[in-house]
Formats: structure tokens, C-alpha cells, sequence
């Protein structure tokens, strides 16, 4: 069993090791729904949520594939959970809210294959996590995807008033500023796990 | 043995997870208007973004909706556009039709390369080296960027590298105005007959060196023009369409034919005073 204390590894997920800025996990809803700072926040309440309930499925599964002596199964079963949660989240917001069904387009569907969230569940499998240090750990990390879009996408949409070159419009000032954003996150490098 | 349990484990979890999605489907079913499917059959499929709604499904929402009306569908039809107001039931809303218009007629019988592009074959690649090898740095490069990005191929070019535009297929979409690395295609109402085909700058017959076509900014069309029609600008005349533009007069002075008229057939008219153009080939450097 992990010894950290649950703060540290709220902290470790969020900050420490960002998964978008530190992991290069969960780039493509990073870069194609920051435009705007609205859709930012809800696809990252989107992505925490799916991370939240696939990390405590993927700590039921784990626990049930080790007991029936399994464990290869692990990956499947780990992208079937994460699969139909994506289901439901997009039949949710659907019903729920239209205008952001739209607005989030293909993205939302892609949150199937976002590697952050297959990354959560399968780093506290190898961290050994317990069920609450779980919880805490896919907190943590949609923490940081949300901190990660926010940023983004509030610095998007001061720069849609700024004079740019027109040559570096586009998606290429988006990734200028992802890469300085992780710049300033390699300001957290070494503090944790 | 352990295969056995494999698959009685994942066939476990997938039909949990499969019963719940069903039981998910059936409480947050979402109902749709079955009109907008049908709308949408009715609809050309082109997703061109003339009506301005992303594609063609946001518009037949929006015409459900009755947000929009059939007539800004610009690529329908009349009898199509016809038939999705009887259908739903609305005004036609029809609109002038609208086509792209090239500010443009240096054709390379009228218009020197000063240097020579080779490289990939597209105007926005030329453009970046500095703005191409024309003659006028605001001209048509003519490498057809417009005609490959037209879906409705309603733009060819001409044996002088110009882009003809057919009045008959043109949408109105505006995919060419934006890959104009020059900026030289705008939509225009099909009534605005009178019309600048020309974009440079310069003033004076120095131009000419350039461009036998080109605004010297002589000042004649907008002297001609009756009251405030046509201002002098940046060394360019500017039509004001507001005011009542049906008139021939302005161009027939222009020494080069800068300001033509545009028949609804696509003909192009030239005043009586414009320098005839008889080169058929290539003009070259040096060549008045």
C-alpha cells in the first residue's frame, strides 16, 4: 500500500504532475475546445466526472480481475467502463443542455478515447492505490485538466483581440501557448512523486 | 479453464453496463422534430455555409425553427427552395442572388511577371514569397486557387490565367473569397452591374508598365458618374450601391477599362474610350 497522505496526492495529480502539462495526456480536447472559456470549464467538469466514476469502477474491477486470477482482462474491461460512462455523460448533456451538446461537438465522444482518463485509471493501478486514494487521484487529476483548459482558454480569448502575425494564427499560437503554459508548470517539477 | 472465466467476466460487465445504457436511452430520451430530418432530405447537402449556418442540418434546425427562411439557401433550387416553404409552410424569403466577382483583369496578355515563380502551383504558396512574381503586387496570381476550391466548378480559368466566374453555378458560398491570398474576390448582388476590376494602389500612367488594364486613378468615372456615386479612394474609384447605379456612364471615359460592366450573362462591357486589347499570347517585360 501507497503511504502518501491525501492531500499530497490531490496536489501530485493537479499540480505536480499536470496531465496535460507535465504528461502530454488528454492534448486533443486541450487544443480543440479551449476556444472558448464557457465550454472549457464544462468539458473539463465533463472529463473529471468520467475519470471519477471510471476510477472507481477501475478499482472494483481491478480488485474482482486479481480475485478470478484475470488481470489480463484489465485493459478491456477498463475501456468498456470508460466507453459506456462517455455514453451516458453524452446522453446527459444532451437532455440536460443542447446548446453545450453542440458546442462540445465530435469532442465529446472523443472523451472515450482520451488517454488522461485511461492514464488515471491505470497509474493507480500501478500505484497501488486504495479506493479512497483513488477517488482523490481521479479529483486530482480532473482538477488539473480543468486548471489546464481554463488557462488556456482564458488566454485564447484574450489573444482573439490581440495583434498577432497572421502566419502564427490559429493553431499555431495555440500551441505556442501550451508550450509556455508547461514551462511554467516545470516550476512544480520534483516537488512530489 | 481461464478462458471460461474471461469471458464469463467481461460478458458479465458488458451486459451490466449494456442494461444500464439501456435503462440511461430510455430516461434521457431526447425527442427531435421529425421535420428537420425531412427538411434536411430536401436540402442540397452541400454544407457550404452560404445560408450562414455551419452545414445543412443547423439550417434545416433553424428553418424548423423558423429562425431562417428557405430562400437564403442559395444553392437549392427554386423549386426545391419552393418546396421546403410548402412544406413548413413559411415565406419563400427569397434573396438577390448573389455572385463572386473578381477585382481583377490582368490576365498575363495584359499583365508582367517581374520574376518568375516555380514551385508548388497555388497562390497562397506564391504569395508567401514575397506576394508572388506579378508585375502588381495586388493582382491575380492566376496559379487557380479559386477553381480548385470551388465545389460547384463554377470558377475556370481563362488561357490568360484568369479566373471567369459562371454566374449560373455560382453559390455564393465564399470559399473563394477566402482563399484569395489577395483579397481580390468579394460577393456582389447580381444587380451591381457596374464594377472595379481592379485593386492597385498606384497612381498615374506608371501603372501601365505593370498592367494595361489597371486604375491610373484618373479621376474620369467618378467625375462622369452621376452625384456622389463614385468616390475617389486610396487611388481607386468606390461605387456606392446605395445610390442608384444603373447607368453606363461611368465607364465609357476610362482609358484603360479598369471600371467595366457586368451583364447578368457574365459578358464583360468596356467603355468606348478603353484601350482595345488584341495580344493574344504572353505580354513580356518591356512590352508596351
Amino acid at each position: 500500500m501507497n503511504t502518501e497522505s491525501l492531500g499530497a496526492i490531490f496536489l501530485n495529480a493537479c499540480l505536480v504532475n499536470n496531465f496535460v502539462l507535465a504528461y502530454f495526456l488528454g492534448i486533443c480536447p486541450f487544443l480543440g475546445v479551449s476556444g472558448k472559456m464557457e465550454t472549457a470549464t464544462k468539458m473539463g467538469a465533463a472529463v473529471m466526472f468520467v475519470m471519477l466514476i471510471s476510477s472507481m469502477c477501475a478499482y472494483g474491477i481491478h480488485a474482482f480481475l486479481v480475485a478470478i486470477d484475470a488481470p489480463f482482462l484489465q485493459l478491456i474491461s477498463y475501456i468498456v467502463v470508460i466507453a459506456s460512462t462517455v455514453q451516458l455523460v453524452e446522453m446527459f448533456i444532451k437532455k440536460m443542455s443542447p446548446s453545450l451538446f453542440k458546442s462540445l461537438g465530435i469532442f465529446l465522444p472523443l472523451i472515450t478515447t482520451n488517454c488522461a482518463i485511461l492514464g488515471v485509471a491505470l497509474f493507480q493501478t500501478n500505484k497501488e492505490y486504495g479506493f479512497l486514494e483513488s477517488i482523490v487521484y481521479a479529483l486530482g487529476a480532473g482538477a488539473g485538466f480543468t486548471l489546464a483548459l481554463v488557462l488556456i482558454a482564458g488566454l485564447r480569448e484574450q489573444l482573439n483581440f490581440a495583434d498577432v502575425p497572421k502566419i502564427s494564427k490559429g493553431t499555431a499560437l495555440t500551441l505556442f501557448i501550451a508550450g509556455i503554459l508547461s514551462l511554467c508548470f516545470m516550476g512544480f517539477a520534483g516537488l512530489g512523486a | 479453464m481461464s478462458i471460461v472465466i474471461a469471458i464469463a467476466a467481461l460478458g458479465g460487465l458488458t451486459l451490466l453496463l449494456a442494461i444500464m445504457l439501456i435503462f440511461a436511452n430510455k430516461k434521457l430520451f431526447v425527442y427531435e422534430d421529425p421535420r428537420i430530418d425531412k427538411v434536411e432530405d430536401m436540402l442540397p447537402h452541400a454544407n457550404c455555409g452560404a445560408c450562414g449556418y455551419p452545414g445543412c442540418r443547423p439550417f434545416a434546425e433553424a428553418l424548423v425553427l423558423k429562425k431562417s427562411l428557405p430562400g437564403k439557401c442559395t444553392v437549392s433550387s427554386d423549386e426545391g427552395r419552393q418546396s421546403i416553404a410548402e412544406f413548413l409552410g413559411v415565406a419563400l424569403g427569397a434573396e438577390e442572388k448573389q455572385v463572386a466577382r473578381l477585382a481583377c483583369a490582368g490576365g498575363t496578355n495584359v499583365a508582367i511577371n517581374r520574376a518568375q515563380y516555380i514551385g508548388v502551383q497555388s497562390c497562397q504558396a506564391a504569395n508567401l514569397v514575397s506576394g508572388g512574381g506579378k508585375g502588381c503586387f495586388w493582382g491575380c496570381l492566376g496559379h487557380g486557387d479559386c477553381e480548385s476550391v470551388c465545389d460547384f466548378d463554377a470558377i475556370t480559368m481563362n488561357e490568360h490565367g484568369l479566373p471567369i466566374v459562371d454566374v449560373e453555378k455560382c453559390t455564393a458560398c465564399g470559399d473563394c473569397v477566402e482563399v484569395c491570398p489577395k483579397d481580390l474576390f468579394s460577393l456582389q448582388p447580381i444587380s451591381h452591374k457596374l464594377w472595379i476590376a481592379c485593386k492597385n494602389l498606384e497612381q498615374g500612367e506608371a501603372i501601365l508598365e505593370d498592367c494595361q488594364v489597371g486604375c491610373t486613378a484618373c479621376g474620369k468615372c467618378a467625375m462622369d458618374a452621376p452625384g456622389e456615386l463614385i468616390t475617389m479612394k486610396n487611388n481607386l474609384p468606390v461605387i456606392n450601391y446605395s445610390e442608384s447605379h444603373n447607368t453606363q456612364k461611368p465607364i465609357q471615359r476610362c482609358p484603360t477599362g479598369a471600371i467595366v460592366w457586368l451583364e447578368d450573362s457574365g459578358l464583360m462591357i468596356k467603355g468606348k474610350e478603353s484601350r482595345k486589347i488584341i495580344r493574344k499570347g504572353s505580354r513580356l517585360m518591356g512590352n508596351s
